[in-house]
This record gives structure tokens, C-alpha cells and sequence, in this order.
């Protein structure tokens, strides 16, 4: 592609082995008077899977 | 829902829904912009067409909309803000807290009110593992016996009912010893020194309560921490309208030897001095831009170092679920006031309209919580069409309470700061992955 460059494909996982909810509150870090998901990590970056069709093949 | 953006003279675009992110040409962005295209050739035209449709059909542009369901709300609580102090010995001019008491008097919070508190966590944690609770105030360091005592039976608990503490503390550090430092690496999973940057801008605004000057002191005992802290930190400081070159702040402190800062906008009423206006966000966004672009030159340096709201994580995202709820208030997020009293969060100490209940009864009022929890970007209108809802997932529904006397509606001039630390966050990363690709 000479026009677009692609950087990062499917960033938002609609994986399967997510909500688990041991994750961090999002405002108990560095804030307290605001709310970022976006700097967040998953607590099981191991397990998950970015693609869930790729997960069911 | 495709976002496109310019920043440091390039052209980027986000597709919304999957989170793709693209480095654009002029054309292209006209394209997507529905812009004129008459200073472009047919050739160029058709060519950037036929990528945009290529994208198209490999569902990373214009991809469809997130299937994602909030999970059914439960009682679960894993996150606890303990306010052990509504006192303070500063006089910062723009605590949302009432100059550390809440509206409240001057008290600190006893051990058996903390024991119950985390008592009624591990209580209502459920299966969780990961119990979070964050000391606050106020300064929580005037009630530090209650803070360690707290920590230790907590401790105590944790191989009985299979739990992990993370504890944070935030403190501005004036009274900071190398034994406080010491406990803080023990214990502490994170702490938050509280510094607003240059001398003359903390010392504007963060005063003790006699009235003196606090920039030599906290600076100095923040040094000292930074140089025996073992563990996560951040020093964190707010900027006003009188310092909307907060740039220069981030970059003093890390001058100063710090490498994880958090700088934010204040959160005061429209008509406080020091409050945000609507005609400062122009001013705020590009300097936010400046930031980004230092950002990135000093990570390349042994000057290099995190700004929180530049950070963005996209290969360990978080998932859908946290996507469309960021902010756990009232959910699985609580904050305990010094009488014991339980609050969605520590910016709602005090509101009796939204007052839970007590660590003491624990029948907590399911009713408010759960209208807390619902709260998320599919039932916000304005959350649902907006390009940044999978990265701020709603934002923070104290703000939205207070300035919009509903958590239902977000807070537009937070939403427009927001977006713009998005974008840089998404700027920074593409550049750092190239770069490190090369």
C-alpha cells in the first residue's frame, strides 16, 4: 500500500477468556480525578487471545 | 466509526470499533473525511480507493460494531479508596476534597472502622484474587499507625480467604521519612507522591495550612524517595489555568530525576479562579501535542520516562468488557469515609444522596450500585458515537455528577482533553514501534 500504512490491526479483544475482573481499577493508579482504560493492561496477557476466530480454529 | 487525525505533520486514522490504527496520506484522509478532492489526481484517487476498500474488506476499517455485552452486574467489590484522613496539613487551592475534610470535620479514620472495611471487602470480593485498597485522604500519612495496622491484618487475612492486597498510598510527602519510604517498599504495590511541578507553580497553589511555601520540602523528601523506592510510583501533580504550560512541569520533574509522572487538569467549578474554561482547551491540547513530541525525543535519552495519560497498551489490551465500563465507581469500586461510611468513589465522600451504606451494617444499597455499575459507554449517547469511547470507556462519573448533575451525561471539556491525550498516546506508541522496528 502506497497510501496507508497499516500500524495496528484489532486492537479492542472481544476475546473469550476476558471480563475476569481481576484487573486494575482504572483510577486507583496515577489519577483519582479522571478515568483511562486505554493505559490499562489485561491482568491475564498470557491466556488471552486477541482474536477469538483465531482461538476456534 | 473511522477518527482521523494530524499530528506531528503526519496523518493518522483510528477505526473505532476494532481498534486499527493507520498512518494516512492526504489523500486518503480526504477520503475518509468526505472532503473536496479536487487538489488530488484520478490516479491518486483510485489508487487510495482501492486501499481504503482492501482495509474495508478485511473488516479493519469500518469494521463492524463491538459485540460485547457488559456482564451482568453483581454485588462483587475488589477495589476499596480507605480516606483514613479528612484532614490534611496543606491547603492546596484546588482540593475537590474541601481542603482534605470532605466537608467534614477534621478526623481520622479509627483501626476498627479499617478492619471493617476490609473485613467487608474480602466479604463481598467474591472469587476475586486481586483485592485493590488505596489510603487517601486528605493525607493519609496524619493517620499512618491506622494505615500500617491496616495493612498488617489485611496481610493476615489474605492465605485464609486466598486473596492478594494491592495497596497504594497517596501523600504529598511532607513529612516523609526513610522509615515511611521502607514501609512503602514492604508493603505498598504503588505510590503516589502528590508534586505539581516548578516552584513557582507549586508553590502557588500547594500551601501547608499555616500558609508556607511546601516546593523545597516535598521535593526534597520526593527526591529521597525516588532514590530508595523499590516498586511502582508516580509523582503526581494537577495544572490549573494558571499553569496551562503544564509541558514545562512534566518536563521539570523529569529533569528532576523523576521517570513516572502523571500531570492533570484540575477539577474545580467553572467559576473558580483556577478553574478550566472552555476557551483554555485550545491552548491545553497543543500543549499537550508539545508534550508528545519531547515525549518521544527524551525516550530515546537516559532522560526517558512514563507519562501516564500517554500510555496506552495495545498489546496487552484490556478487553471489551473493561472497554465499554472504565470507571468502577459504586460497582466494584467503593470509597470508605473515617466514620465508616461506604461511597461510589472518594470524589462522592460526603454526598449523602449517593451514600451506600456503612463497613459496619454492610447492607450496602444495591439499588444505587447497580445504577453505577449500568452506567457505561452503550448507555451514554454520547459515549456510543463518539471515536475515543473503547480508550476513556465512559470516563469518570464523579466529574459527570458534579458538573452535569447526572453520571449519565459525560463531561464535555474532560471528553475533549481525553480525546486529545488519545491521540497522542496513539501517536507516541506508532512512532516508538517503528522506530524500534528499524
Amino acid at each position: 500500500m502506497t497510501h496507508i500504512k497499516v500500524v495496528k490491526r484489532n486492537v479492542i479483544d472481544n476475546g473469550c477468556d476476558t471480563a475476569c475482573g481481576e484487573c486494575q481499577t482504572s483510577c486507583q493508579s496515577a489519577c483519582k480525578t479522571s478515568c483511562t482504560v486505554g493505559n490499562q493492561s489485561c491482568e491475564r496477557k498470557d491466556v488471552k487471545v486477541l482474536n477469538p476466530q483465531k482461538k476456534q480454529k | 466509526m473511522v477518527h482521523t487525525f494530524g499530528l506531528a505533520d503526519r496523518l493518522f486514522a483510528l477505526d473505532t470499533e476494532s481498534g486499527s490504527f493507520f498512518e494516512i496520506d492526504a489523500v486518503v484522509k480526504a477520503l475518509l473525511d468526505g472532503d473536496d478532492m479536487s487538489p488530488f489526481s484520478s490516479c491518486e484517487i483510485s489508487e487510495a480507493r482501492a486501499e481504503i476498500d482492501a482495509l474495508k474488506s478485511d473488516g479493519i476499517l469500518y469494521s463492524k460494531p463491538l459485540e460485547a455485552k457488559l456482564p451482568p452486574y453483581t454485588p462483587i467489590i475488589k477495589a476499596m479508596c480507605l480516606n483514613v484522613s479528612h484532614n490534611c496539613n496543606f491547603a492546596c487551592e484546588y482540593c475537590f476534597a474541601d481542603g482534605g475534610t470532605y466537608n467534614d470535620e477534621r478526623r481520622n479514620m479509627s483501626f476498627d472502622t479499617a478492619k471493617a472495611a476490609i473485613d467487608m471487602l474480602i466479604e463481598c470480593s467474591g472469587k476475586r484474587r486481586n483485592l485493590e485498597v488505596d489510603f487517601f485522604g486528605g493525607e493519609p500519612m496524619l493517620d499512618f499507625d491506622v494505615v500500617k495496622q491496616t495493612v498488617y491484618y489485611a496481610r493476615s487475612k489474605e492465605k485464609e480467604f486466598g486473596k492478594n492486597f494491592r495497596f497504594t498510598i497517596t501523600t504529598n510527602a511532607y513529612k516523609l521519612t526513610d522509615d515511611d519510604i521502607a514501609f512503602f517498599n514492604e508493603q505498598m504495590h504503588n505510590v503516589v507522591i502528590s508534586i505539581d511541578g516548578r516552584k513557582c507553580v507549586h508553590d502557588g497553589v500547594r500551601k501547608t495550612l499555616g500558609g508556607q511555601d511546601t516546593h523545597e520540602t516535598v521535593l526534597k523528601n520526593a527526591l529521597r524517595f525516588k532514590q530508595l523506592r523499590k516498586g511502582q510510583y508516580y509523582v503526581r501533580g494537577t495544572f490549573t489555568r494558571k499553569n496551562l504550560d503544564f509541558c514545562s512541569d512534566v518536563l521539570y520533574l523529569n529533569d528532576m530525576g523523576f521517570d513516572q509522572i502523571s500531570i492533570e487538569p484540575v477539577v474545580l467549578d467553572e467559576k473558580h479562579p483556577l478553574a478550566i474554561r472552555d476557551e483554555d482547551i485550545p491552548a491545553i491540547k497543543a500543549e499537550y501535542e508539545k508534550l508528545a513530541l519531547e515525549y518521544i525525543e527524551r525516550r530515546k535519552t537516559e532522560k526517558w520516562f512514563n507519562f501516564f495519560h500517554f500510555m496506552v497498551d495495545s498489546d496487552h489490551a484490556p478487553c471489551a468488557a473493561k472497554r465499554l465500563k472504565g470507571c468502577g465507581a459504586g460497582g466494584e469500586y467503593v470509597a470508605v469515609s473515617p466514620d465508616g461510611s461506604v461511597y461510589p468513589c472518594h470524589q462522592f465522600d460526603g454526598i449523602e444522596k449517593v451514600k451506600l451504606g456503612t463497613v459496619f451494617d454492610r447492607k450496602l444499597r444495591e439499588e444505587v450500585r447497580q445504577s453505577f455499575y449500568n452506567c457505561s459507554v452503550p448507555t451514554k449517547s454520547d459515549c456510543e458515537s463518539c471515536w475515543a469511547k473503547y480508550y476513556c470507556s465512559g470516563g469518570c462519573m464523579a466529574n459527570s455528577y458534579k458538573f452535569m448533575g447526572t453520571i449519565d451525561i459525560p463531561y464535555k471539556p474532560a471528553c475533549e482533553l481525553m480525546k486529545k491525550r488519545v491521540e497522542c498516546s496513539l501517536v507516541v506508541k506508532a512512532i516508538e514501534d517503528a522506530e524500534n522496528c528499524n
